[in-house]
């Protein structure tokens, strides 16, 4: 039990995908402007990122590894990645076309959100068990929004600041997350 | 009694009223012209009821509200200060910061100061509330504090049952002295007057006086004078404790919303001096037509307060109290809740509480930009966020300024008061909640051009519709043989011609 | 090796290609809200300077993409400042080639030239004009949105647009600017 709480805290704090792993910036970075929008990225890319982890370890236990098709691995993972991410803008368009409007081409684009293959890769190369990998693909995803809905709230009152005229838009924003990238560095040894 | 409850944040600015407070009240002196706006108060304007040339007596209603009733919309009627002539119904320029014209009826006055006639209601104790309410509602009364309420809408609580009746003698901006020396001058007037209000109020029991603790010798009048009944308390002196639901919590600790009456939770919470003119309305038989002013600030030589009719255009009361030279600005109420005028020419109406006159001494402080201290969140008196409010009305994003509650904003001005960037707050402010009021009255409009647009659309269509229907029907009307009607013409012309020879 | 891959990928994708066709069956999508939600948001003056004809002929061309928030001169820069909010887009001044954002206007008729061809009734897109042919007609100042569709259309130049004065229920206190040195500083603290 306490094994899959530390696998949990780690993801979203310790090891948290966007600042100290750095993968997803591309989402992180463009569509973290407005809170809502913010928001309504998180919770999807959590779907996708839950559902892809658990589909992607099934696929490589009961498909891959049966039938010696190792190397089919990142072919498969993409495969289960498209699938998914085409049935989450589904219900996106339906349950919040306004979502859908402004999150535009970064809804399809999670599919090459490096932190999704990312989670199903590293679940691999962890050795991770079923519970382990829906738990560290469930992780990631908490710790990507947590950040992304953080950093949607910093970017609001930045935007409505007193930037110098050389640091509006794109440069403060990067400050901004690497300082938060620093903050974060606080939460290094908190799991053992 | 009461308990007091402290006022969380609020400021202590110096207050300058000893310029004021220290003589008797003087009687302003009868101007040539008296120019009345139509609209002294918060609601509907009035409309005239005299018309040029018209003769007028003193205390003779010249402007009614809807249909001469005065609770069909919030509105109070207006009344000649003196008797007189009408000789101008026309737009003319009155105090309002925009420094726009409004619709005003001007009276030249002949000097006799002739008297309508007076029905005071002596034996109010005997008759109805409702008569009473009426009566006050026409003798034209509103709140005297700033605000301009009309006071009989405060009155009429038929869905609330009210137990304590507040009297706000509390006059907390600086430089105003005019509640001051009224409570000094006729502390049994107010007495009188309050008991009148419990009267209308349908019996209440209980009857607070708020006076702040820097006038001690108001207090002491106010209580020689109170009778039982009627509590005469002091309130810490505090700015903005003036305010009625910054009062209301202090005196009982409940905290009102920006949409919640005070009546709701039992309370009504009256002036001083409009108390004092409901007690000449009902004892006296006379209708609200002077009231006091503080003139004050060191343009003036003798600062005072003085007992002006209204209408009086604000140079002759200047004049009256000596001007020094260099005057520089003219603002109307104190200085922390008031607004510059741009002319001496506009007359003293119902919610001129103050003018103070300035010269020009020191500039004016340089505006910075704000370092985000935080000193405007510790005294908003409201527990707002003025910082947040400030940047997102700077920044237009008015839903956010919205979701800030920036519509509680008091505009009592203590934020900009301690902002060491010295940025006039209440100014953004003032600005997003007009653009947003504004915003939403073009929503209104839109709607309902929208809907005509819909139905202007479906009307074209419906129509072209209709005309088509009309064609195919002529079409299968069936074609007229117009060989057999010549035909059975040309027979009957032969049959005609064979039949008369 | 070679038929267990096929066979495996194969089925894969044949596996979420029913799961996808379900799902666009079962959450098919009608009309499209958004098109709706910024139609509330304009004025509803249908006046066709923003070269679309009609508010939500110019909703729908923002939600396809071909046109731009910032071309609706009535609704001026907040307008566009809203629109911006919603989609989550960087807002810009309004396009020049629209217009430019003025005071509320009000179209009238001058009686003493117009003939009653009822050629203006026929271009009000929200009916604000009154009258029949061969009568006399005149704008219902209420429902006039100042959308100046119907001045083109008069003959002999009856109609013409007033500005509408500011009234004190009507004035808006103006955006705060820098205050400059050496004003007086008893002016009202706000």
């Amino acid at each position: 039990m306490t094994e899959y709480l530390l696998i949990f805290i780690s993801t979203v704090l310790v090891n948290n995908f966007v600042l100290v792993n750095f993968l997803g910036l591309c989402p992180f970075m463009s569509v973290s402007a407005k809170l809502e929008t913010a928001m309504g990225m998180g919770l999807a890319t959590t779907f996708v990122l839950t559902l892809s982890s658990i589909s992607s370890y099934l696929v490589n236990e009961y498909l891959l590894i049966p039938y010696d098709l190792e190397f089919l691995r990142t072919i498969a993972f993409i495969l289960v990645i498209a699938g998914v991410v085409q049935f989450t803008e589904m219900v996106v368009h339906k349950t919040s076309p306004l979502l859908y409007q402004i999150l535009g081409v970064f809804l399809p684009l999670i599919t090459t959100n490096c932190a999704v293959l990312g989670v199903a890769l590293l679940n691999v190369q962890k050795k991770h068990g079923f519970i382990e990998s829906a738990i560290y693909g469930f992780g990631a995803a908490i710790g990507f929004s947590l950040v992304l809905v953080l950093f949607a709230a910093l970017r609001e009152r930045v935007a409505v600041a007193d930037v110098p005229e050389a640091f509006k838009g794109a440069p403060i924003t990067f400050i901004t997350a690497g300082i938060m990238s620093i903050a974060f560095m606080g939460f290094v040894g908190l799991v053992k | 009694m009461t308990q007091l409850c402290l006022l969380q944040g609020g400021i202590k600015p110096d207050e300058h009223k000893s310029l004021s407070n220290q003589t008797l009240i003087v009687q302003g002196k009868l101007p040539p012209f008296l120019i009345l706006p139509l609209l002294q108060h918060i609601g509907a304007p009035t409309e005239p009821i005299v018309k040029v040339g018209d003769p007028v007596l003193k205390g003779q209603i010249i402007a009614h509200c809807k249909r001469k009733n005065c609770s069909l919309t919030i509105s109070a009627p207006i009344h000649a200060s003196s008797s007189g002539t009408v000789i101008a119904v026309e737009p003319r320029a009155v105090p309002h910061p925009s420094g726009l014209t409004a619709l005003c009826i001007v009276i030249e006055t002949d000097g006799q100061e002739k008297w309508i006639e007076r029905r005071p209601l002596t034996h109010y104790s005997d008759l109805a509330p409702d008569v009473v309410r009426n009566h006050i509602a026409n003798a034209g009364i509103v709140g005297l504090g700033g605000a301009g309420f009309p006071t009989h809408i405060k009155l009429t609580h038929n869905s609330y049952f009210i137990d304590t009746l507040i009297i706000n003698g509390v006059e907390c901006e600086p430089y105003i002295t005019c509640n001051d020396r009224l409570m000094r001058e006729h502390p049994d007037d107010i007495i009188a007057g309050a008991q009148i209000l419990m009267h209308v109020l349908g019996g209440v029991k209980q009857c607070v006086i708020a006076v702040e603790d820097n006038k001690p010798e108001a207090y002491l009048a106010l209580s020689e004078a109170a009778k039982e009944s009627v509590e005469v308390l002091q309130v810490p002196t505090q700015y903005p404790i003036g305010d009625e639901r910054q009062l209301i919590q202090v005196l009982t600790g409940k905290e009102l919303g920006r949409n919640q009456l005070p009546a709701s939770i039992g309370i009504v919470v009256h002036n001083v001096e409009t108390i004092r003119a409901v007690y000449r309305a009902v004892l006296l038989g006379q209708p609200l037509l002077s009231r006091i002013v503080t003139v004050t600030g060191n343009g003036i030589e003798k600062p005072q307060n003085l007992e002006v009719l209204l209408g009086t255009p604000m140079h002759v009361v200047i004049d009256q109290c000596g001007r020094q030279d260099g005057i520089e600005r003219l603002i109307m109420g104190g200085p922390m809740m008031g607004f510059a005028l741009p002319n001496e020419d506009m007359p003293i109406i119902k919610t001129t509480n103050c003018l103070i006159l300035s010269r020009a001494d020191e500039p004016a402080p340089l505006q910075m930009p704000c370092i985000r201290c935080g000193a405007c969140v510790q005294v908003c008196p409201i527990n707002l966020l003025p910082q947040q409010l400030y940047w997102y009305a700077k920044a237009k994003d008015f839903k956010k300024a919205r979701n800030y509650h920036i519509f509680d904003c008091i505009e009592c001005g203590s934020c900009a008061y301690v902002c060491p960037s010295h940025i006039p707050l209440v100014r953004y402010y003032r600005y997003a909640k007009a653009e947003i009021r504004a915003n939403l009255r073009e929503h209104k409009k839109a709607e309902i051009a929208k809907q005509r647009y819909e139905f202007h659309t479906f009307r074209m269509k419906r129509d072209q519709a209709e005309k088509e229907a009309r064609l195919e029907q002529l079409k299968a009307v069936p074609k007229v043989d117009k060989e057999a009607i010549i035909k059975a013409a040309v027979k009957r012309a032969k049959a005609k011609s064979l039949s008369w020879s | 090796m070679m038929i267990a891959t096929v066979g495996v990928l194969g089925g894969l994708a044949l596996l979420f290609g029913l799961l996808l066709g379900y799902a666009a069956v079962h959450f098919k999508v009608e009309g499209d809200p958004v098109v709706e939600q910024i139609d509330a948001i304009l004025p509803q003056q249908q006046c066709g300077k923003c070269s679309y004809p009609g508010c939500r002929a110019y909703a729908k061309a923002i939600v396809n993409g071909e046109a731009d928030i910032n071309q609706c001169a009535p609704g001026g820069e907040l307008d566009i400042l809203t629109l911006a909010n919603l989609l989550d887009r960087i807002p810009k001044p309004l396009d020049i080639k629209c217009g430019v954002e003025e005071l509320h206007k009000l179209a009238v008729i001058d009686e003493s030239t117009c003939i009653g061809c009822f050629l203006c009734i026929q271009a009000c897109p929200v009916d604000a004009i009154l009258g029949a042919p061969k009568q006399m007609h005149t704008v219902i100042a209420q429902e006039c949105t100042g959308c100046e569709r119907c001045i083109t259309h008069c003959p002999v130049n009856s109609l013409s647009m007033i500005s509408v004065p500011l009234t004190t229920s009507t004035w808006k206190w103006p955006y705060p600017v820098l205050l400059p040195i050496g004003q007086n500083s008893m002016e009202p603290v706000s």
